[in-house]
């Protein structure tokens, strides 16, 4: 007799046992085929590239030791300090959103999360136009030139930016583990004697310990290998181990040390890593049987609830609806009216991007920064389609040998993108006109989201389904077109938004490797914020404006299309 | 027409199939009867060209089909989970195989409706397969296959996932479909009720062989085996010892439930060892008996399954108190 298993349904089958193979050896040879050959290409290739100028010994100095460790400290720094920043602002979050029912709970937790999902470009720039020399609060409040308040310092801003990132993380992970918390227990202790400040102390943290631990790692990496918002609000003198490699790749030019940089980042995020995926396993509490969430009651409680959610609407909002205003809004003097302050509506930083203009930063208009951007995000679509659904098909069912691949594959995603682009530079460099480069860094980044929207849709579809149809008269092509793609329809839909939506936004990679007569909007951005005057601050903030437009119409796509329980990431 | 050679297949290193051979006529039903692990699902997958079979040979009227991919073979498959495809309706799924054989769009309309109207669905057609109740699932999915005309039907515990009185609704009305349309067919399950009651004939499949094979009628009255036997539940079995010849060409054979006299066609010599099968309906015309102390009483239905201290037990229209001495008259059989 064999042991059978138990469907969804709770009917036995021997489906496990007793199915025919899934793939024949062989198939998943092909299937693998390409998208190991790319990543070998285009990620393991170049990482050995890296590695080898690591053992150019005259890079070995105690200098450049000296460097190292400076800029692996601050790195700690900033990040260690953005962390209990956000666990700040996002404990008491989560206690909001997993205690409290109140009005517009739900719109102001996606609120909470639309940063997370906007390029950092538009984050950095949105903290400009808030907070920069240029911002709006130093047009609002110029008298308190001196307040630390509403003029932060680049560091803040940093700090500030960083939590506005990842706040949502503690909100989604503890939030949903404190939810989750069976309230007998909390009962019990009461009953037992605990005042309500014990029961935190002694019952709800230890429990939460381990969630709190994989939310407060994971931000800490996203901070760890946090790029555009410290190049962009801080500028080179904030030198973290991302911000130096860029440095060393492109200002001050020294390969070995960008590669030792690389390396050094790479083994800090996989230990961070390793450490994450050990506790975020050990996080999954038991499901309370019941919900615990009520209506604020008391006066204290309504007035946390009122306060603190007035607060973080506050704290999203701003920056978020400050950029497009600072986008349509003139706060100083064009070139040349220097003196003759104009203030007001205006629509010249959009309808600059449309011109040529000799002597501007670019070689083309601004706009077709835009046209690249849609064209490398249309690519970066195609091509990481190509190679996530063939992933996506051998992992549906995955062998024990494919169980080790699937890291593998999501590599380049914890690996900084800055490295990832010095790895380009490095072994393709004289390729870097191609136009195809660009899309192919892009798809590495995008690869992991892909398969991870295709794969559990993919092994939702019984191979039953597939049985009953070519038993039914259709061909394995027909099987496929019939069966498998209508099916497919909406996860592919979001696979595609997400490649798409990771392409636009992509920052640290595509600063290294694209051509200046070919930048996306992100690197245009960012041009346009290095270079003075107040047509170039007004254009970036119109092309940050385009860039969070676009994103967020394709973050409402994704959530259209996605199936109500295909997961999370 | 279906005829199936000698065919093995190991599965993760066990031979799961060893030398099946049967076939199947014109009209017919045949039921492979097995507990589950034993390879009939596999088989039927065989036939059905999803898997292939180790050595062997299926065949269809004289025509091999080894080579011929599932698609082509045209043969009908209906699952225990039904595997409706859910992003179609009900009509859609059943126009799914007339689709693929690219009939015109009147005939499938027809087809479907015909379908569905022998399967008492008429009217279900726009209905989401996602909505319907397990059995009305099921009937589509036998609509599906149906509306292709497959020249083999197979079912592969088609109703294992229904509760009982829908299933005995539902086999019924599936008996009388085959009859109607004449497609022959093969039924594999695991509920020997199911299999007598739908079967023209039975193969009882145990250790991957084919241990008995014929009518409903033919294995209930001569299981051949211990094995049959046991597996269909026939009654108590035991060993016994041939200790010689009775005047009218019986058997005596000795046992530690007593002396009994059995009529076969065997070739028994003293001193063989043998299978007894006693089957636990009191009958009085017969000269054997069983006895022992009634140790345990069920009531079930329309009887009382009485057990006594020695293991034996007996089917009765009365509940004797437990305790008792009882002795009853009970046919006897050889199984060799």
């Amino acid at each position: 007799m064999e042991t059978g298993k138990r469907d969804s349904q709770g009917r036995r089958t021997f489906l496990s046992a007793r199915a025919p193979v899934y793939l024949s050896t062989f198939s998943r040879f092909l299937l693998w085929l390409l998208p190991l050959s790319f990543l070998l290409i285009a990620f393991f290739f170049p990482l050995a590239r890296i590695l080898a100028l690591t053992l150019d010994s005259k890079t070995f100095t105690t200098e450049n030791l000296l460097l190292v460790i400076r800029v692996v400290r601050f790195t700690f720094y900033q990040a260690i300090l953005s962390t209990l920043l956000t666990l700040l602002l996002g404990l008491p979050s989560a206690y909001l959103f997993a205690r409290y029912d109140f009005r517009g709970k739900s719109l102001l937790r996606a609120l909470t999360a639309v940063p997370f999902m906007l390029p950092t470009v538009v984050v950095a720039s949105s903290f400009s136009a808030i907070f920069g020399s240029r911002g709006l609060f130093s047009f609002l409040f110029p008298l308190s030139q001196n307040s630390s308040i509403f003029h932060p310092s680049p560091f803040t801003l940093i700090l500030l930016a960083h939590v506005f990132y990842n706040t949502t993380i503690i909100i989604r992970v503890v939030g949903n583990a404190l939810s989750s918390l069976d309230p007998k227990l909390e009962q019990a202790a009461r009953s037992l004697g605990a005042d309500p400040f014990r029961v935190w102390w002694s019952l709800i943290l230890p429990l939460l310990r381990p969630s709190l631990f994989a939310a407060s790692l994971l931000v800490f990496l996203f901070d760890f290998t946090s790029f555009g918002v410290i190049l962009l609000l801080g500028g080179s003198q904030f030198a973290t181990l991302e911000v130096e490699i860029y440095l060393r790749v492109l200002k001050l030019p020294n390969l070995p040390l960008a590669a030792y940089l690389s390396i050094t980042q790479l083994i800090c995020t996989i230990i961070f890593s390793i450490i994450y995926t050990y506790f975020s396993a050990r996080a999954t509490a038991q499901l309370a049987p019941r919900s615990i969430i009520f209506k604020p009651k008391t006066v204290k409680q309504k007035a946390f609830v009122a306060l603190f959610s007035l607060f973080l609407t506050l704290f999203f909002i701003l920056p978020l609806s400050a950029l497009p205003i600072r986008s349509f809004f003139r706060l100083e003097a064009d070139r040349g009216q220097r003196g003759d302050v104009q203030y007001g509506f205006t629509t010249d930083y959009y309808r600059e991007l449309f011109v040529n203009r000799r002597g501007s930063v670019f070689y083309v208009p601004p706009i077709q920064a835009a046209l690249n951007s849609l064209g490398y995000g249309g690519a970066t679509v195609i091509i990481s389609l190509l190679l996530g659904f063939p992933a996506a098909f051998a992992l549906a069912k995955p062998t024990r040998l494919e169980k080790i691949l699937d890291p593998l594959i999501m590599l380049p995603l914890g690996s900084s993108a800055v490295m990832l682009g010095l790895g380009f530079i490095i072994t393709y460099g004289r390729w870097l006109t191609s136009p195809l480069l660009v899309p192919f860094a892009h798809t590495l980044v995008a690869l992991p989201f892909v398969i991870r929207t295709l794969q559990p849709a993919i092994a939702s579809i019984p191979q039953r389904l597939r049985q009953a149809a070519s038993s039914l008269g259709a061909s394995p092509l027909d099987v496929w077109k019939n069966i498998d793609l209508p099916i497919l329809r909406r996860a592919t839909l979001a696979a595609a938004t997400f490649a798409f939506t990771v392409s636009l936004g992509e920052f640290g990679a595509t600063l290294l490797i694209s051509r200046p007569e070919h930048p996306t909007i992100p690197v245009a951005i960012e041009r346009f914020l290095s270079q003075p005057g107040g047509l170039n601050y007004g254009q970036a903030m119109a092309m940050a404006t385009i860039l969070m437009v676009l994103t967020l119409t394709s973050i409402l796509l994704i959530e259209r299309v996605r199936l109500p329980n295909s997961g999370e990431f | 027409m279906l005829e199936v050679h000698h065919v093995f297949k190991t599965y993760e290193g066990q031979l799961l199939l060893k030398d099946i051979s049967f076939n199947v006529d014109t009209g017919e039903t045949v039921c492979l009867l097995g507990a589950s692990g034993s390879g009939k699902s596999t088989l039927l997958r065989i036939i059905a060209g999803l898997e292939d079979s180790d050595s062997g040979s299926v065949s269809f009227n004289n025509l091999d089909l080894t080579s011929t991919p599932p698609h082509l073979r045209d043969f009908g498959l209906v699952f225990q989970d039904y595997a409706l495809f859910p992003h179609l309706n009900v009509s859609e799924n059943v126009a799914f195989g007339l689709k693929m054989r690219r009939l015109p769009q009147d005939e499938i309309i027809q087809r479907v409706a015909n379908s569905l109207e022998m399967v008492n669905l008429s009217g279900f057609g726009l209905r989401r397969v996602t909505e319907l109740s397990g059995g009305e699932q099921q009937r589509v999915a036998l609509a599906r296959a149906l509306a292709t005309r497959p020249r083999l039907l197979m079912f592969d515990e088609p109703l294992g996932a229904l509760d009982r009185t829908l299933r005995e609704d539902l086999l019924n009305e599936l008996r009388k479909i085959l009859h109607q349309t004449q497609i022959p067919a093969i039924y594999v399950t695991h509920d020997q009720e199911e299999a007598f009651t739908i079967a023209d004939r039975v193969l009882i499949l145990y250790d991957g062989r084919i241990i008995r094979e014929g009518t409903p009628a033919d294995v209930w009255a001569n299981p051949e085996s211990a094995f049959v036997a046991r597996f269909l539940g026939l009654g108590n079995i035991f060993r016994g010892e041939v200790t010689g010849k009775t005047k009218e060409d019986g058997w005596k054979v000795e046992s530690n439930f007593g002396v009994f006299t059995i009529r076969c066609d065997h070739k028994h010599q003293k001193g063989d060892k043998v299978h007894l099968l006693a089957r636990p309906l009191s009958a009085e015309s017969e000269p054997n008996i069983i006895h022992g102390v009634v140790n345990d009483v069920i009531f079930q239905h329309d009887r009382f399954k009485v057990t006594f201290d020695n293991g034996l037990y007996v089917h009765l229209p009365n509940a004797p108190t437990v305790g008792e001495k009882l002795t009853v008259q009970v046919k006897v059989e050889c199984l060799a």
